[in-house]
């Protein structure tokens, strides 16, 4: 087959055909893969839910977002109310975040009732491969009590590194990662379990939601 | 504040060359001398701070509103295209000196990924115009700053004799390594700054 | 020349990272570990793929003039599609590899392999000089991410995203973090194009 000629018709023909045939293409992939995507998004936090709550059989309340300001800066919290099976209140977990030192910290924290901590995992992060990204396993309750979070009551502890004077180990050569992660929860802590006032996650959030 | 803070990130502590890998292509060939390094800088300087703000636009009045987020690399990628033509044109006929200086770096720009990957960053961090275009801005000054450096160490290396099997591109990035290590002596300056500024 | 030896030519003698020289935001920014870099090489290797042979079979359609920017047009909507079905199916990975997925669409090698290689040839051997260059460049990024992880975190093949313990090979407190940084990635890729270069005149 002969090569087209390079007439303006010619070319303005094929670039709107390449167009119109690239738009299609994505238009229809994107109908197949968004609702996967949301699917996956949705079920990553489901299942982050269940491990920071430390329980498979749980309901969770839609979420409520909950924006404050905290030193100058506004920040939000997505409280997600859990209660078990039999609708007794577990706590929430609470989505949290802070710049860390790569960029943002995104920490899923699990509370009960009382606000001691549950468990943890990390959303989202963007720290240094190898020393602040290893905070997803660093505190966990298996390794020990000086470095977990597990366990503790950010109202009852000193919650800062222990270069800080604090109760927690940071993570070896990664401070910034460590007290961005411990701030965060920190905050979550104040904001829903403080400063609201209402220690009782499932009615508190809605309140809070109403109040911004 | 803020945005001082953005222009220091941006230049030093995240150097878009030595820190985040973007645009490695200009920076490794085109830096063996000072001068066209720095020809190269500018005209980076030029089409980044423009694409940034037609990318930006872009995203917020024709994409986000039309749920066509999903088009946003096919049609930030072409916007830079033409408007890399288009400047090229207007220089010709508006500035024949400027387009001299800068011209033959131009079509070069398109495939630079330092614009493309500067446009959807600004997107993602969620960045307002006016941020946006102090980033953006600060950000091609980093990839000036780190041209010229580079290409000053080059120059001087140049008259040394080193083993065959590193001429050329192996020592270049060799050397690149060592200006990336101490551009590393600036990271934690940022959180110093934000305690300065108040803004934490 | 014989589909293998397309396939070889991409692999060795025009090795993308190690000969050509090109490509090489990608092969610094993501080989901070040995899957990471391999992630990023089968991503490039699938766009690179089928742009050649889509760029192959409508060469003739194609005015002369129009040429690169319908290039581009094809290359950005298959790295679109990449995007969204990493997103979808792989989120971990996409993730972690974040911006330069987008960026492949500015990866020289491929508007340059569709320029030299599939506007001059038929649809069969551009895909097997797709699968050929492809090839070189995730061996070339698994390496450099093989050699950056070992040395700098003393672990082989480890990745979260995928759930792989990997082969550790030093103590847990080995580290000379410098490699898995940015420093690492220009030093250990200096020498390994060294190395390469040694051995092409051997």
């Amino acid at each position: 087959m002969k090569k087209l000629k390079s007439s303006l018709t010619n070319m303005a023909l094929v670039l709107t055909i390449i167009a119109i045939v690239a738009g299609a293409a994505l238009a229809s992939i994107n109908a197949v893969t968004a609702p996967q995507i949301e699917k996956i998004n949705a079920d990553n936090l489901a299942a982050g839910i269940k491990k920071v709550m430390g329980s498979d059989d749980i309901t969770v309340a839609e979420p409520q977002e909950h924006k404050a300001t905290v030193t100058g800066k506004e920040k939000t919290f997505v409280v997600y109310s859990v209660a078990d099976k039999q609708g007794e209140n577990l706590g929430c977990a609470i989505q949290t975040s802070e710049n860390g030192f790569g960029g943002e910290l995104k920490v899923l924290v699990g509370f009960d009732p009382t606000g001691t901590i549950l468990g943890y995992t990390i959303l989202q992060h963007a720290e240094t491969p190898g020393l602040g990204a290893k905070a997803g396993l660093w505190f966990q309750p298996e390794n020990g009590e000086k470095r977990t979070v597990v366990g503790k009551n950010p109202g009852q502890c000193n919650f800062t590194v222990s270069k800080d004077g604090g109760d927690i180990d940071a993570i070896t050569a990664s401070t910034i990662t460590s007290r961005a992660f411990l701030l965060a929860i920190q905050n979550a802590y104040t904001e829903i379990y403080v400063n609201s006032k209402k220690a009782d996650g499932t009615t508190g959030a809605t309140a809070q939601s109403d109040k911004k | 504040m803020e945005y001082i803070l953005i222009f220091i990130t941006a230049i030093f502590i995240n150097n878009v060359v030595l820190s985040q890998f973007l645009g490695i292509c200009p920076f490794l060939g085109v830096s063996k001398k000072i001068s066209t390094a720095s020809g190269m800088g500018m005209a980076v300087t030029f089409v980044l701070t423009l694409a940034t703000i037609v990318t930006y636009l872009i995203q917020k009045f024709v994409l986000d509103p039309n749920n066509l987020e999903y088009l946003q690399t096919i049609a930030f990628i072409l916007v830079i295209a033409a408007l890399v033509q288009m400047v090229e044109i207007i220089l010709k006929k508006v500035s024949p000196s400027l387009y001299q200086a800068l011209g033959v770096f131009l079509p070069l720009i398109t495939t630079n990924c330092c614009i493309l990957g500067v446009a959807i960053l600004v997107i993602q961090k969620d960045y307002n115009l006016l941020q946006g275009v102090v980033y953006a801005i600060s950000t091609a000054l980093g990839f000036y700053l780190a041209m010229v450096l580079f290409a000053g160490l080059r120059e001087q290396m140049a008259m040394n004799k080193v083993p065959k099997a590193v001429e050329g591109m192996p020592l270049a990035l060799i050397t690149a390594g060592l200006l990336s290590m101490a551009f590393m002596g600036f990271s934690g300056v940022d959180g110093g700054l934000k305690l300065l500024f108040g803004l934490d | 020349m014989s589909n293998f030896k397309i396939l070889m030519n991409g692999i060795v003698k025009e090795n993308p990272t190690f000969v050509l020289l090109l490509g090489m935001c990608p092969t610094l920014g993501t080989t901070s570990s040995a899957i990471n870099g391999l992630s990023m090489g089968i991503a490039t290797m699938f766009v690179l793929i089928l742009s050649n042979l889509i760029i192959s079979l409508i060469k003739n359609l194609i005015p002369d003039m129009v040429r690169i920017p319908s290039y581009i047009v094809v290359i950005a909507s298959l790295v679109t599609i990449l995007q969204m079905l990493m997103q979808a199916y792989v989120p971990g990975i996409y993730a972690t590899l974040g911006l330069f997925i987008p960026l492949i669409v500015v990866n020289c090698i491929i508007l340059g392999r569709a320029e030299a290689f599939a506007a001059k040839n038929n649809p069969i051997a551009s895909i097997f000089d797709g699968i050929g260059i492809g090839l070189g460049f995730t061996m070339a990024l698994t390496l450099l991410g093989a050699v950056r992880e070992l040395l700098g975190t003393g672990v082989l093949f480890k990745s979260d995203d995928f759930g792989i313990a990997g082969i550790t090979l030093q103590g847990e407190d080995y580290g000379m973090l410098m490699f898995v940084l940015a420093p690492g990635a220009f030093i250990a890729l200096g020498y390994l194009i060294a190395v390469v270069n040694k051995l092409r005149k051997a």
